[in-house]
C-alpha cells in the first residue's frame, strides 16, 4: 500500500465520517438532555430528501440545506411531543420516527418526481461544491504534507469543514457555558433542574430542536455534498452507526470525533476492498461492515472502558416531591 | 456581606411579622383531599414545626408553597405581601428556599457547578464559577457550613450532601429556609450539626419551617409548631407551652398509647443464629460490620436505629436478596442448620423454604406488585406452592380462594381480590403482605418498618398479629425506625448503629435516653441523664462517635 | 379505583390509536393526489376480496404473529426486543441449515426438525443482548439494533462465501430437497375437495402460529414462569424479594423471544421461498414492534394485529398493482401505528381518563 492509497483512503474515510459525526453530534444533544434517540436514521433521511428536492427545484444547495434542517425538525418535533410533552416511549418513538421517514420519504419521491422513490440527478448549483483551500494547488508538490494539505485536507465540501468545527464548539457549548450545564444537568437529574426553576422541558426541546438541526445537516450532506440526489433509503444504517459511535464516544464531543472516523475509515477500507487480505487471513468487507456494531456490543458490555449513558436517559420526566 | 445586605435590600415590607402566612389552602389530587382549609403563619427570625403523620399532607403542603403544585384555593402571603407562587422560580424570587427529603443535586456535578446551577449569572460559566466561590467561603465560615467547592457529589456524604442543599438555597439569597424531613437520612451527628446550622441561620435572621414526623426533634429546636393531620392544620401551639404527649395525641386525633397488650415471653430454642455478618455494598462501602444476635422461638427481637445504619441490608441478607454486587461474610443458622450465604441456595425462594417469612420494608416496591391484583399477590413469593399449582400450570381457581380466605381473615378492605395492589389504601397494602407471611406459619417472620404509612387502626390490628405469631412459638425479627414500635412490641432490643450492634436491652429495664444514646453511637452507658421521656434528640457525638467525653 | 374500566384500557385506546393512525393515512393520500376511499377499497378488494387475497394475507399474518409474539413476550419481562428482524433472519439460516443437512423423506419429519433449527437459532442471536443486559446491564435496545445489522452482515457472508450454490450468481443458498415443502392451505383445501387461494404462499405454519398464540397464552397467565416474568417485568426489587432471579428470567424471556422470531423462519424461508434468500424477512421483525403495541401484548390482540397487518401488507402491494400510491404507504401507516399505541398512547390515553373521571362522578351525583 503506497502513500497516495493511504491518503485516498484516508480522504475518503473523511467523506464518509462528516455525515456519521453530524448525527453522532445531534444524538449527543440529545442524549445529554436525557432524551434517546433512536430516530436519528429516520430524520437524517427525511432531511436528504427534503434537501435533494428542494435544491433539484430551486438549483440552490443551500435553500436545500434549509429545507434539509426543517424536514429533519419536523422529526425532531414529534419526537418532542411524544417523549417530552407527552412522556410516552422514547424507543418506541423513535422506531416509529424511522419507519415514517423510510414511508414518507419513498411516498412523495414517487409522487412528486415519478422516479421510483429517487430525485432526479442534482446538477452543479444543486450541489455543495468541493473547497479548494488556500494554496492547495501551490503545495501540491511539496513531499508528504503537499498531499496531505491538498489532498485530505483540501477539496472537502463546506459541510466537512462545519462538520469538524462543530466538535470544538460543542465542547465548549456542553462544558463553558450555561446552556451546557444546564444541558448536562437535566440529562443527569432533571428534578436538579426544575427545583432551580428552570423549565426541563424547555430544556429537552432545545436539545431536540439542535438535534434536527444536526440531523439536518447530515442528510443534507449525504443528499447534496457526498451524491447527487437521493435514493430510496440512502442513509442505509448510518444513523445507527452514528448512535454506536455516541455510545463509543461515551457521549463526548472529542470522543465522537474519534470514534466517526474510525467508523468512517472502516467503511472506507470495506469499500476499497472487499476482501482485505492480511496474509493470513482474508477479511471479507461484509466483517469491516459489521465492525463498528460489533465494537459497540464490546463496549457496551464493559470489558473495555465502561460506557456509562446520562443517568436519566430516557426516562420522561414526572414532577415529585 | 454583599449577599447579606442584598437580602433586605430587595424585599418588600421588612415590617410584616410573618414571614409565611397561609389562608385557607385547598389541593386535591383527584378524589384525595390533600391539604384542607390550612392556615398557618409563621413569624419571622423563628423556627417553626410542622408535624404530623405520613400523609398527613404536610409535604403537598410545602410543595404549594415552593410553586411545585398550584393550591385549589386560598391564598399565600409573604413577607406580607400576598403572592402567586406559580412556579419555583418565583418562590426562589420571593426568598423561599427549599431543602427536599430526597435531594435534587447532580450526582457527577462539582459542589460549586451544583451551586450555580440555574443562577448562573450569564450565558458563559467562569464568572458564575468564581463568584460562587467566593460567596461559599464566606457562607461557610458564617453557618460551619464547610463543604469542598470542587467536589463532586457522588464522593460526599449524605450530610455533606445536605449542606450543599442549604448552601444552594443561601446562595439564591433565601431568607426563607423550608425543610423537609431532614434528619431522616443522617446520623444523629450530622443531625446534630445540621441543628447548630440552623440555630445559626436563625440567629441571622432567617425563618425556618422544619417538616418532620418525629416529636423529639420539635421539641427540641422548634420556636412553635402546627400539627397536621388528614389534611388539615388542627392546631399551632408554641413549643414551650405544649408537650409531646399533646402533640402525639392531636397528631393521631386520640390518645395514643401504642402499648400492645402481650403476655410475658416464654422463649425456646434459638431459632436464629446470626454470627458476625459482613456486607460490603457495590460501591465498596461497609453496611454491616460484624453483626450478631440470636432469636429464640416465641421472642421477639426489635432492631432500633436511626434508618441507614445497615438495616436494610440485615432485612435484604437475611431474607435472601441482598443488593446486587455486595460482598458477604460471616454466617446465619437457621433451626440449627447453616443458611448458604453466598452460593446458589442463597436466594429468597430458598430462604421462603427454610420457613423464613418476610415483610419487607418497602411493601410498594418489593412487597407487592402494584399491577397485580390482590389475589395474585397472595401467591408472591410462594408461587411455587404445590397448592397454588396443578402440574405446569398454576390453579388460578385455588389461588383465589386462599386470597379471599386470607382478606377476610386480616379485614382486608375493600374485600375484592381482583383488585389491584394499588387500588388499595397502604393500610390495606400491608395487610395483604403480612397475611400472606404470616398466615404461612414461618419458623421466623422478618418485618421490616411494618407500620410506615400505614393508619392507626391497620398499626393496632399488625401489631396484635405480630404478637400472636410469637405467642404461637415462632421467632420475629422486627426492625423500625420508630423506637415506640419498638419498645412496645419487642421483647429484647438490639440497637443498630454504623453497621454494628451497639447493644442490648430488655425494653422494661431501660430508657428511650438509653437507646437514644446507643443509637447515637455511644456504648458507653453512664449517661442517664434523660429520663423524662423525651431522649434526647442527638448526643453530643462529634466526627468520632465512639469516643467517649 | 383504577382510572377507567379495563375495556377501554384494552380495547378502546388502541382502536382509537389506529383510527388516528388512519385518518392522519387518508391525508396523506388525499395530500398526494388520491382518494383514501378508492385505495382502502382497493385494499379491501385484494386483501379480503378473494381467497388469492385472503392466502398473502394469511401468509403474511403468520410472519406477523410470530414477530409480535416475540416483542410481547420480551415486553412483558420489561425487555424491548428491537432484534426480531435479527434473530428471524438468523432462524432462517437455521432453517436452511437443517433442510439441507439430510436428503428429508417427508415433511413431517423435516417440519419438527426444521422448527427446532429456527427456534434455537433465533434464541442463539437474542441470547448474547440478553446475557449483556443481565449481567453487564447493556441496554438491550441498543445491542438488539447492532445484533440486526451484525446478523445481516453475517447472513450476507453466509449465502456468498459458504451457501451459494456452485456456478449461482445470486446470493441465496440451494433450493431446499422436495422433502422439506411444506403443504400449502391451497392443497390441504384441495384435499378436502375445496378450491381456495391458487397460488398462494399461505402454508400449514399458520395453524403453528396459532397454536403458539395459545402456547404463549398459557405461558404468560397460567405458568410460574408467566408469573414471574410478569413479576420482574413490573418491579425487578420485587422480583427480588420474592426468589425470582432477574438474570434467570432475563435469558430466558429472551430466549423464548429470539425463539418466536425465529420459528418465522419457518412461514418465510421453508414454507415459501423454499431456499434461504438474502432479505428474506422483509422487515418482518419491526413490524412485530407495531403488531405487539396494537395488540397490547396480548397473543389474542398480536393474532388480530397481525390479521391487521396481513391486511395491510397485501392491501399495500394490490394498491401498488392498481392505483398509483406506492406500497410504502403500509411503512408510513405502520409507523404511526407505532407512533400512536407507543410513543403516543398517553395522548390518547389522558382525555380518556379524563372523560370517564367526569362520567363517573356525574354517575355518584
Amino acid at each position: 500500500m503506497d502513500f497516495a492509497t493511504i491518503i485516498q483512503i484516508l480522504d475518503s474515510a473523511v467523506r464518509l465520517m462528516t455525515p456519521l459525526l453530524l448525527a453522532c453530534l445531534a444524538g449527543l444533544y440529545s442524549e445529554r438532555s436525557g432524551v434517546f434517540d433512536i430516530g436519528l436514521e429516520g430524520k437524517m433521511l427525511m432531511a436528504a430528501f427534503t434537501s435533494a428536492s428542494v435544491a433539484f427545484v430551486t438549483g440552490s444547495a443551500w435553500l436545500g440545506l434549509l429545507a434539509g434542517i426543517a424536514g429533519s425538525m419536523a422529526l425532531s418535533l414529534i419526537h418532542g411531543l411524544a417523549s417530552i410533552t407527552f412522556r410516552g416511549n422514547q424507543l418506541i418513538s423513535g422506531v416509529a420516527i424511522n419507519f415514517l421517514a423510510s414511508g414518507m420519504t419513498v411516498l412523495l419521491g414517487i409522487k412528486i418526481f415519478g422516479l421510483g422513490g429517487r430525485t432526479p440527478a442534482l446538477t452543479d448549483g444543486g450541489r455543495f461544491n468541493e473547497v479548494t483551500l488556500p494554496f492547495a494547488d501551490a503545495l501540491r508538490d511539496v513531499p508528504i504534507l503537499g498531499p496531505i494539505y491538498s489532498e485530505l485536507i483540501s477539496g472537502h465540501t463546506i459541510l466537512v469543514y462545519v462538520a469538524f468545527a462543530l466538535v470544538p464548539l460543542t465542547w465548549w457549548v456542553l462544558f463553558r457555558t450555561r446552556f451546557g450545564l444546564r444541558l448536562r444537568a437535566v440529562g443527569e437529574n432533571p428534578a436538579s433542574v426544575d427545583t432551580a426553576g428552570v423549565s426541563v422541558t424547555r430544556l429537552r426541546f432545545a436539545a431536540i430542536a439542535l438535534a434536527g438541526i444536526l440531523c439536518g445537516l447530515a442528510g443534507a450532506y449525504l443528499a447534496t455534498g457526498l451524491s447527487a440526489g437521493f435514493v430510496k433509503e440512502m442513509t442505509a444504517g448510518r444513523g445507527f452507526i452514528a448512535l454506536a459511535a455516541l455510545i463509543f464516544a461515551k457521549w463526548r464531543p472529542w470522543n465522537a470525533l474519534f470514534a466517526t472516523f474510525l467508523f468512517g475509515l472502516l467503511e472506507a477500507i470495506a469499500n476499497r476492498y472487499p476482501n482485505l487480505d492480511l496474509g493470513i487471513v482474508t477479511v471479507p468487507s461484509m466483517f469491516m461492515n459489521a465492525l463498528p456494531y460489533i465494537l459497540t456490543v464490546i463496549i457496551l458490555a464493559g470489558f473495555v472502558g465502561r460506557a456509562i449513558p446520562p443517568r436519566a436517559g430516557g426516562e420522561p420526566y414526572v414532577k415529585e416531591r | 456581606m454583599a449577599a447579606a445586605a442584598q437580602q433586605t435590600g430587595g424585599r418588600p415590607d421588612t415590617a410584616a411579622p410573618y414571614a409565611i402566612e397561609l389562608r385557607g389552602i385547598s389541593k386535591a389530587f383527584g378524589p384525595v383531599q390533600a391539604n384542607k382549609d390550612i392556615d398557618l403563619r409563621v413569624r419571622k427570625g423563628t423556627i417553626h414545626g410542622i408535624i404530623g403523620e405520613n400523609g398527613a399532607g404536610k409535604s403537598t403542603l410545602m410543595s404549594i408553597l415552593y410553586g411545585f403544585y398550584k393550591p385549589d384555593r386560598g391564598e399565600i402571603l409573604v413577607n406580607g405581601q400576598p403572592i402567586t407562587i406559580a412556579d419555583s422560580q418565583t418562590a426562589i424570587r420571593a426568598g423561599i428556599g427549599m431543602v427536599f427529603q430526597h435531594f435534587k443535586l447532580v450526582q457527577n456535578f462539582t459542589v460549586l457547578e451544583n451551586i450555580i446551577l440555574g443562577a448562573e449569572d450569564g450565558g458563559l460559566l467562569r464568572p458564575s464559577l468564581t463568584k460562587a466561590r467566593g460567596v461559599l467561603k464566606q457562607l461557610a465560615q458564617e453557618y460551619q457550613l464547610n463543604v469542598d467547592p470542587d467536589e463532586t457529589i457522588d464522593e460526599l456524604s449524605v450530610g455533606h450532601q445536605q449542606r450543599v442543599e442549604i448552601l444552594k438555597a443561601l446562595y439564591r439569597q433565601a431568607d426563607i429556609l423550608i425543610l423537609d424531613e431532614p434528619t431522616g437520612v443522617l446520623t444523629p451527628a450530622e443531625a446534630d450539626h445540621l441543628f447548630r446550622i440552623l440555630e445559626g441561620l436563625k440567629a441571622e435572621g432567617k425563618t425556618i419551617i422544619l417538616i418532620t414526623h418525629k416529636l423529639r426533634e420539635i421539641m427540641e429546636i422548634t420556636d412553635s409548631v402546627s400539627v397536621m393531620r388528614r389534611g388539615q392544620m388542627v392546631a399551632s401551639v408554641e413549643t414551650d407551652g405544649t408537650s409531646p404527649e399533646e402533640l402525639a395525641e392531636l397528631m393521631v386525633g386520640r390518645k395514643v398509647l401504642l402499648n400492645v397488650e402481650k403476655a410475658p415471653p416464654q422463649p425456646g430454642a434459638p431459632v436464629l443464629e446470626v454470627r458476625d455478618l459482613k456486607l460490603v455494598d457495590d460501591e465498596g462501602v461497609e453496611r454491616l460490620r460484624g453483626v450478631s444476635f440470636d432469636i429464640r422461638a416465641g421472642e421477639i427481637l426489635g432492631i432500633a436505629g436511626v434508618s441507614g445504619n445497615g438495616q436494610t441490608q440485615l432485612l435484604e441478607l437475611l431474607g435472601g436478596f441482598p443488593e446486587k454486587g455486595a460482598k458477604v461474610s460471616g454466617s446465619i443458622r437457621m433451626n440449627g442448620q447453616e443458611l448458604d450465604l453466598t452460593g446458589t441456595k442463597s436466594d429468597a425462594a430458598t430462604r421462603r423454604a427454610r420457613g423464613i417469612g418476610h415483610v419487607p420494608e418497602d411493601r410498594q416496591s418489593e412487597g407487592l406488585i402494584m399491577d397485580f391484583a390482590a389475589w395474585e399477590n397472595v401467591a408472591f413469593g410462594y408461587h411455587h406452592a404445590p397448592e397454588y399449582n396443578r402440574g405446569l400450570l398454576m390453579d388460578n381457581a385455588a389461588i383465589r380462594r386462599d386470597a379471599e380466605r386470607k382478606m377476610e381473615h386480616f379485614d382486608v378492605r375493600p374485600r375484592n381480590p381482583n383488585l389491584a395492589a394499588r387500588n388499595f389504601s397502604g393500610g390495606n397494602q400491608q395487610k395483604i403482605v403480612v397475611a400472606r407471611e404470616i398466615e404461612r406459619n414461618p419458623d421466623l417472620l422478618l418485618v421490616g418498618q411494618p407500620t410506615r404509612g400505614v393508619d392507626i387502626g391497620a398499626i393496632e390490628f399488625i401489631h396484635k398479629r405480630i404478637v400472636e405469631l410469637r405467642d404461637s412459638g415462632k421467632a420475629v425479627l422486627l426492625v423500625s425506625v420508630e423506637l415506640d414500635e419498638i419498645l412496645s412490641l419487642s421483647d429484647r432490643v438490639a440497637v443498630i448503629f454504623d453497621g454494628r450492634i451497639m447493644g442490648e436491652r430488655l425494653p422494661d429495664q431501660t430508657t428511650t435516653g438509653e437507646l437514644g444514646l446507643l443509637m447515637a453511637g455511644v456504648t458507653d452507658t453512664d449517661h442517664h441523664d434523660a429520663e423524662d421521656g423525651i431522649p434526647p434528640a442527638h448526643a453530643h457525638v462529634d466526627e468520632q462517635p465512639k469516643e467517649p467525653r | 379505583m383504577d382510572k377507567m374500566p379495563k375495556w377501554a384500557d384494552v380495547i378502546l385506546t388502541p382502536l382509537i390509536s389506529l383510527l388516528l393512525a388512519m385518518i392522519i393515512s387518508a391525508l396523506v393520500i388525499l395530500a398526494i393526489g388520491e382518494s383514501p376511499t378508492m385505495a382502502l377499497k382497493t385494499m379491501v378488494d385484494g386483501a379480503l376480496g378473494s381467497s388469492y387475497g385472503w392466502g398473502f394475507t394469511l401468509y403474511y399474518t403468520t410472519n406477523f404473529i410470530f414477530t409480535g409474539l416475540a416483542v410481547a413476550v420480551a415486553y412483558h419481562a420489561s425487555l424491548f426486543n428491537i432484534g426480531g428482524e435479527g434473530q428471524a433472519m438468523v432462524g432462517g439460516l437455521g432453517v436452511a441449515l437443517v433442510c439441507l443437512a439430510l436428503p428429508w423423506p417427508h415433511w413431517g419429519i423435516a417440519l419438527p426438525a426444521a422448527m427446532v433449527g429456527a427456534a434455537l437459532f433465533g434464541a442463539a442471536w437474542a441470547l448474547i443482548p440478553a446475557y449483556l443486559q443481565a449481567k453487564r446491564g447493556s441496554h438491550i435496545v441498543i445491542t438488539t439494533i447492532m445484533f440486526n445489522f451484525i446478523a445481516a452482515a453475517l447472513l450476507n457472508y453466509v449465502l456468498v462465501n459458504l451457501l451459494r450454490p456452485v456456478g449461482s450468481m445470486d446470493p441465496a443458498s440451494a433450493r431446499f430437497p422436495e422433502g422439506t415443502h411444506l403443504p400449502a392451505l391451497t392443497d390441504m383445501a384441495a384435499a378436502l375437495g375445496m378450491e381456495w387461494g391458487r397460488n398462494t404462499p399461505v402454508n400449514i405454519t399458520f395453524f403453528i402460529a396459532i397454536v403458539a398464540c395459545v402456547l404463549v397464552w398459557l405461558l404468560i397467565w397460567r405458568t410460574r414462569l408467566g408469573y414471574e416474568i410478569r413479576a420482574f417485568g413490573r418491579s425487578e426489587p420485587a422480583a427480588m424479594y420474592a426468589g425470582i432471579s432477574p438474570v434467570r428470567i432475563t435469558v430466558i424471556a429472551m430466549l423464548i423471544s429470539g425463539g418466536l422470531a425465529g420459528l418465522m423462519a419457518i412461514n418465510n424461508v421453508m414454507g415459501e421461498s423454499e431456499r434461504l434468500v438474502l432479505n428474506a424477512v422483509e422487515g418482518a421483525g419491526f413490524i412485530g414492534i407495531a403488531v405487539a403495541l396494537m395488540g397490547r401484548n396480548h397473543p389474542f390482540g398480536v393474532f388480530l394485529a397481525a390479521l391487521l397487518f396481513g391486511f395491510l401488507y397485501q392491501g399495500g402491494g394490490e394498491l401498488a398493482l392498481w392505483t398509483s400510491i406506492p406500497r410504502e404507504l403500509i411503512i408510513v401507516i405502520q409507523a404511526l401505528v407505532i407512533l400512536f399505541t407507543g410513543a403516543l398512547d398517553n395522548m390518547v390515553r389522558m382525555p380518556l381518563e379524563r372523560l370517564f373521571l367526569a362520567m363517573r362522578k356525574r354517575g355518584d351525583a
